[in-house]
């Protein structure tokens, strides 16, 4: 039986992809952190993966394909890379408009490195296992 | 995947906030340049910090945009010049005042205390992108 690599990997490529997408998210709420008006954005991880994995149901609108020729739409473009972004919602407001809490955007930075590092792990750990096999050592 | 994305947008981040460092560093510096007429008095230098947006192009399609930050444009303070009374001073108009600045010393040092936490921010995201791409790069390796 030939072994699919991209089956092999599973989802920790495509938690790879979202964690890298969150953290340009995060690195651009920080770079807002003084800017009037910016609101912060983020990734809802789980609603990203569900949607990765081809879960439909799960949050945003698309349109039904009931022809080979139609288009998904807005949310079933490119899905795995692109989820619905959210709004975070800002603890205190602020004069100018702006709902960065530096705090807060380091925090999830810093979560989201963590947790970028453990899918690297499992992900050495997958090819280190199909190494032994290969090896037999 | 584009993880470089993170080193340009926190690169935008540290270009804003040394523009802004830049203007408190020169506010300061001419907090006390007293000058004989208040046309000709120094003003408070500010930039103004515009997130770069993404352009709506074709519905559906997410938009090959940049997302960072910029500074827009530095503008000048427009409050009054403040007058003071120095007769000896070689500077003073017909009537003995010489025209100050209207700086406000504290709200620079503000400034620049959250323009340089700013920056170390955007710093430790370049830093942290850095060792995660780096590791992403040894993959497979151990």
């Amino acid at each position: 039986m030939p072994l699919s690599l991209d089956q092999y990997v599973s989802v920790h490529a495509t938690a790879l992809d979202v964690r890298a997408r969150r953290g340009e998210l995060i690195a651009n709420n920080l770079a807002n952190a003084d800017t009037p008006n910016y609101q912060a954005r983020d990734i809802d991880f789980r609603q990203a993966m569900a949607r990765a994995a081809g879960d439909k149901t799960v949050g945003g609108v698309s349109l039904s394909t009931t022809q080979t020729g139609h288009i998904g739409g807005a949310s079933s473009a490119n899905a795995a890379t692109n989820p619905d972004l959210k709004y975070r919602t800002p603890l205190a407001p602020a004069l100018d408009g702006n709902t960065v809490d530096a705090q807060i955007e380091q925090a999830a930075f810093a979560e989201n490195a963590v947790r970028y590092q453990a899918t690297l792990t499992f992900l050495n750990a997958k090819f280190r296992g199909l190494l032994t096999a290969i090896l037999g050592s | 995947m584009s993880s470089f994305k993170s080193f340009d947008i926190a690169g935008s981040g540290m270009a804003a906030q040394s523009v802004r460092l830049n203007t408190t560093a020169s506010n300061l510096a001419n907090a006390d340049s007293v000058s004989t007429t208040a046309a000709g008095v120094y003003k408070a230098r500010h930039p103004i910090f515009e997130a770069v947006r993404a352009q709506l192009a074709t519905p559906g399609i997410q938009p090959e945009s940049q997302p960072a930050v910029r500074v827009s444009g530095i503008y000048e303070s427009t409050a009054p010049a403040s007058q003071r009374y120095e007769p000896g001073n070689p500077l003073a108009d017909a009537n003995g005042y010489v025209f100050a600045p209207a700086v406000n010393v504290v709200e620079e040092m503000v400034n620049m205390i959250s323009a340089s936490r700013s920056y170390q921010n955007n710093v430790e995201v370049m830093n942290t992108s850095k060792d995660l791409l780096l590791a992403t790069l040894r993959l497979g390796q151990g």
